[in-house]
């Protein structure tokens, strides 16, 4: 079980990603994102939080085109595993490997705290150590993160299941309460909440734990 | 040559930033600003061969993200 984690300038939750990882089992190497390619044999790529580049032009927006990322696209397409988690998640759309786009909180201002979210109805390997409709408690700290995306994408992923989280109390005006969705393969998710901030008992809650268990689960059996 | 890039949210995208500054101006005492909307503008100093179509593809590419942006082009 390889994962790998990206490296961005920028990039502050690289290191707690790959903590998360290894908790579950999981071999880590991290990777600079002036690389081209992945160390061979990765099954999984994290995407870590943090704010590459600045937040230059756009959250996410400069990183997407840095040449690890052609590299984790190209992962993703062989049907590969990456998580992207709030800086992630942004670059995540601004690569085009997950829909939509995720805009200045609806009120301004830069959220950090814990918020309960719901776990949605999909059979993502990403959510398999949850139960479906169950409420979990998991920070967030963005500025970023009001998911929109329009009309009919809006319509597909949730028609395919693929909100893998939802808001139970909407922090920042995304659309449909949605936090997190995944791929049409389910195999790419982006979540603005940290679950790797959540994942230790010294951390004071371990929600987030479940979802890098489940992760390791379905590859030790794959 | 110069060329100018102006992105804006599409219509339709609330927009957060401008509706905080509209908030902001009444509150100053400007009465009947209706609406605010924040854009920005990019200048770019390009090689004079450089074509219009080579523009929109920076566009497109990196300068305006089109699910939530639209662009106009001036050069």
């Amino acid at each position: 079980m390889k994962a790998a984690v990206i490296v961005f300038p920028g990039s502050n939750c690289d290191r707690d990603l790959k903590t998360a990882f290894q908790a579950a089992g999981f071999d880590v190497s991290m990777v600079w994102h002036k690389d081209a390619t992945l160390p061979d044999g990765v099954d999984l790529v994290g995407v870590p939080g943090g704010f590459s580049y600045g937040d230059y032009l756009r959250s996410g927006a400069i990183a997407a085109q840095s040449p690890i990322c052609r590299a984790v696209a190209d992962h993703a397409v062989r049907g590969g595993y990456v998580l992207g988690i709030c800086n992630g998640f942004q670059i995540l759309t601004e690569t085009g490997l997950l829909p939509g786009a995720l805009m200045r909180n609806q009120r301004i201002k830069y959220i950090c705290r814990t918020v309960p979210l719901v776990v949605g109805e999909g059979d993502s390997v990403f959510t398999s150590g949850y139960e479906a409709g169950q409420t979990i408690h998991i920070p967030i700290a963005h500025h970023d993160g009001n998911y929109v995306a329009d009309d009919q994408t809006l319509e597909r992923i949730r028609a395919e299941g693929r909100v893998a989280f939802t808001y139970a109390d909407n922090p920042n005006g995304s659309v449909h309460d949605i936090a997190g969705i995944v791929s049409e393969n389910g195999r790419v998710l982006g979540m603005m909440p940290h679950p790797e901030r959540a994942a230790d008992p010294a951390l004071g809650n371990t929600d987030g734990r479940r979802l890098f268990a489940g992760l390791a689960e379905a590859f030790a059996t794959a | 040559m110069k060329a100018r890039v102006i992105v804006m949210l599409k219509t339709g995208v609330l927009d957060p930033q401008g509706e905080a500054i509209r908030h902001a101006l009444g509150a100053m005492g400007f009465d009947g600003v209706e609406g605010v909307r924040q854009g920005k503008v990019i200048e770019l100093e390009l090689a004079d061969s450089t074509s219009e179509d080579e523009i929109t593809r920076m566009c497109e590419r990196l300068l305006a993200n089109t699910v939530i942006e639209s662009y106009r082009i001036e050069t």
